[in-house]
C-alpha cells in the first residue's frame, strides 16, 4: 500500500470530525498519514490511530503556528518529499484551501478543493489507479468529476464527505520540525483573540443546522431555541447578518459557510441562489416560511407555510413532549 | 505607490450557468459580470488610496483580469468606480486554464507591475476554489495577509495589517509591503458608479497583454495543459417536490412528526 498524506487541522482542543472523515477517505486510497499542525499536536495521535493513522507527524513548532498558511504548506511539501505519497488530503475550509493552493505550486502537482466525495478510480495507465473527487458546481447546479493529471493529487474535501469509521492501527508518532523560509515567515499573527464559544457544534460540521434569515425579525432566540432542542448549529441568512442580527461567523452561503449536514431547517429563509449556494448539498431540508411563493419551498422535503412565531415554539415544544 | 487589485469576469449567477462540451465554464454564451466579490477588493483598494492621498502623494489604482474579450467589463466597472487604469490580459490560450496556471499568468502580470500593495477578493463567484490569491503569493514570494475584515496600511513605514474573524479566535495579522491581501465581504460597502465615474472611465488607459508579453509559453497553459481534468458535469436532477403544508396551527407538530419518521431527531 501507498501513503495518503492527510492535514489535521489542529486547535489544541479536541480532533474535529472533520480530520477523522479525512482519514476514513484516504483508507479508500491508500495508508493514511496524519500531518497534525497544531499546539499540542502529539495529543490528537490516539484518535488519528483509531481511525487509521499508521504514523503520525506532530508539527507545533512556533514559526509555524505564529504565521499564516505558508508555513503549513512548506511543511506538507517537506512531509510529501519524506512519505512519497500517492494523494495528499486537506479540509476544503479556508485555510486547508490555501495551504493545498500554496502546495500545488511547490510540489508541481493539480489541486481540487471542495470535494464531497473521493474514491480511487481502477486505471490501467497507473499502479493504484486515479483518484476521482465529486463536487458540485454554479451553486449545485451540476455534479462534476474531477481528476488530478499532473504530479500528486492534492484534494480539498468538505465537511460531512463521509461517515467516520474506527480502523485502529499501531501508530508511530514522530514530532517533525520543518525548515521554514523566510518569505513564508513574512506574514506575522500579531495577535489572537478567542472568540467566546456558543457551546453548540461546529456549522460546517455540524449534521443538524438550523438557520434563520430576514422572517425572523432579528429575533433568533427562537432560532437557537429549535437548534439546542435538535443539537444543532445556528446558521444565517445573508440578509440577517447584513442586518447586524448574526454574527458573520455563522452566515451560510456563497460568502459564507458551506454547508451539507443531514439535516437543514430553513427558517424565514426565502432561499436565493446565494444562500442555496452554501446549503444544497444538505441531505435532508425543512423549510418554514409565511410566503408560500418562496424559492426555498422548492427544494424542501418538508416545508410549513406559517408564520416563525407560532410554528418555532410549537414544534420545540412537541420535541420536548416526545423526548422521555 | 501602486495598488493592484486583481478581478475576475463571471458568469451571472442568475443567468442559467453551465459547462460547455469540453466542461470548461460557458463564458461567452451566459451574461458575466464584476465577480461581485471583487467589488469588495476595489472599494479597499479605493480607501486605502485615498487614506494615503489625504496626507500624501495619492496612490495608483491598477486593475488587472485575466479573461477574453468580455472580461474587459470588470475593468470598465472598476474605472468606473474610480480605480485609475486598467490591464487585460487576453490570448486564446488561456481558454480553460486551471487555478495553478490561472495564478502563473496572473502572477506574471503583477510581477510586471512591481506593485507595492495587491488586493483580492476571498474567491470568485463561478469556480470558487479560492486558491488563486494564495497561489500568487506562493509564486511571488510575498507575504499574504487573506480573509481581511479591516486592513490598514501604513504607507510611512511600509507595513500592513489585518483583523481577520476566524471561526474561534480573532487574528491580527501583520506584515511589511508589498504584500498581497485578500478582503471578506464584510471589510466595507462597494460604491456605485457616479455618473461622473461613468464618464471619467471612458479615458483611462487600460492595457492589453497577450502571454507572449508576459513571456509565458501558450502550451503551457490552457485547458491541454491543466493539471485537473472535469471528467463528467452532470445537472443535478431537480429535487422530488417535498410536502408543503400551511400552517393551521398544527404545523409545528406535524414538522416534529416528520423529523420523527425520517429518524431526523
Amino acid at each position: 500500500m501507498s501513503a495518503v498524506l492527510v492535514l489535521i487541522e489542529h486547535d489544541g482542543g479536541p480532533v474535529r470530525k472533520a480530520g477523522l472523515e479525512l482519514l476514513t477517505l484516504a483508507r479508500r486510497i491508500g495508508d493514511p498519514v496524519a500531518v497534525v499542525i497544531g499546539p499540542e499536536a502529539a495529543a490528537a495521535a490516539p484518535l488519528l490511530a483509531e481511525h487509521g493513522a499508521g504514523r503520525v507527524f506532530a508539527v507545533d513548532a512556533t514559526e509555524v503556528l505564529d504565521h499564516l498558511i505558508a508555513p503549513a504548506a512548506e511543511t506538507l511539501a517537506q512531509l510529501v518529499a519524506v512519505t512519497s505519497p500517492v494523494a495528499v488530503l486537506l479540509p476544503s475550509s479556508s485555510s486547508g484551501k490555501e495551504v493545498a493552493g500554496r502546495l500545488a505550486v511547490l510540489i508541481e502537482s493539480g489541486v481540487i478543493t471542495d470535494a464531497v466525495d473521493v474514491e480511487l478510480q481502477p486505471d490501467e495507465g497507473s499502479q493504484i489507479g486515479s483518484v476521482i473527487a465529486t463536487k458540485s458546481a454554479f451553486a449545485g447546479a451540476f455534479a462534476t468529476r474531477c481528476t488530478v493529471t499532473h504530479g500528486i493529487p492534492i484534494v480539498c474535501v468538505k465537511p460531512n464527505a463521509v461517515a467516520p469509521q474506527e480502523a485502529p492501527v499501531e501508530s508511530v508518532v514522530e514530532a517533525f520540525i520543518p525548515e521554514i523560509s523566510a518569505a513564508a515567515r513574512a506574514a506575522r499573527i500579531t495577535g489572537r483573540e478567542p472568540r467566546e464559544a456558543s457551546g453548540r457544534p461546529d456549522l460546517a460540521e455540524a449534521s443538524t443546522v438550523v438557520s434563520g434569515g430576514r422572517g425572523t425579525n432579528g429575533n433568533f432566540a427562537q432560532v437557537e431555541a429549535l437548534a439546542d432542542a435538535l443539537g444543532a448549529a445556528v446558521g444565517a441568512s445573508r440578509a440577517a447578518v447584513d442586518a447586524g442580527w448574526y454574527p458573520h461567523a455563522n452566515q451560510v452561503g456563497q460568502t459564507g459557510k458551506t454547508v451539507s449536514p443531514q439535516l437543514y431547517v430553513a427558517a424565514g429563509i426565502s432561499g436565493a441562489i446565494q444562500h442555496r449556494a452554501g446549503m444544497q448539498t444538505s441531505k435532508t431540508v425543512v423549510a418554514i416560511n409565511k410566503d408560500s411563493e418562496a424559492p426555498i419551498f422548492e427544494m424542501a422535503d418538508f416545508g410549513v407555510v406559517g408564520d416563525l412565531s407560532a410554528v418555532l415554539p410549537a414544534a420545540i415544544e412537541e420535541i420536548r413532549k416526545r423526548r422521555p | 505607490m501602486k495598488i493592484i487589485v486583481c478581478v475576475k469576469y463571471v458568469p451571472d449567477a442568475q443567468a442559467g450557468r453551465r459547462f460547455e462540451a469540453d466542461l470548461t465554464t460557458d463564458r461567452a454564451g451566459v451574461d458575466g459580470l464584476l465577480s461581485e466579490l471583487d467589488e469588495y477588493a476595489v472599494e479597499e483598494a479605493l480607501v486605502v488610496a485615498d487614506a494615503i492621498g489625504a496626507t500624501g502623494e495619492r496612490p495608483q489604482v491598477v486593475v488587472l483580469t485575466v479573461g477574453p474579450e468580455d472580461a474587459a467589463y470588470a475593468i470598465k466597472k472598476s474605472l468606473q468606480m474610480g480605480a485609475d487604469a486598467g490591464v487585460h490580459v487576453d490570448d486564446p490560450a488561456i481558454q480553460g486554464s486551471d487555478a495553478v496556471a490561472t495564478s502563473r499568468i496572473v502572477a506574471a502580470a503583477i510581477a510586471a507591475q512591481s506593485p507595492d500593495l495587491v488586493i483580492t477578493g476571498m474567491s470568485s463567484t463561478d469556480g470558487g476554489t479560492g486558491v488563486v490569491p494564495a497561489m500568487i503569493a506562493q509564486r511571488l514570494g510575498l507575504p499574504q495577509l487573506t480573509y481581511a475584515a479591516e486592513l490598514t496600511v501604513d504607507a510611512a513605514a511600509g507595513t500592513v495589517r489585518i483583523r481577520r474573524d476566524g471561526d474561534t479566535s480573532v487574528e491580527t495579522v501583520e506584515a511589511s509591503l508589498p504584500a498581497i491581501v485578500s478582503v471578506t465581504d464584510q471589510i466595507n460597502e462597494p460604491r456605485y458608479p457616479s455618473f461622473k465615474g461613468i464618464m471619467s472611465a471612458k479615458k483611462k488607459p487600460v492595457t492589453r497583454l497577450s502571454l507572449a508579453d508576459l513571456g509565458i509559453p501558450a502550451e503551457e497553459v490552457g485547458l491541454a495543459a491543466a493539471w485537473t481534468r472535469t471528467v463528467a458535469a452532470e445537472p443535478r436532477p431537480p429535487k422530488a417536490a417535498g410536502t408543503v403544508i400551511t400552517d393551521d396551527g398544527t404545523g409545528g407538530a406535524q414538522l416534529v412528526e416528520y423529523l420523527v419518521s425520517h429518524k431526523l431527531v
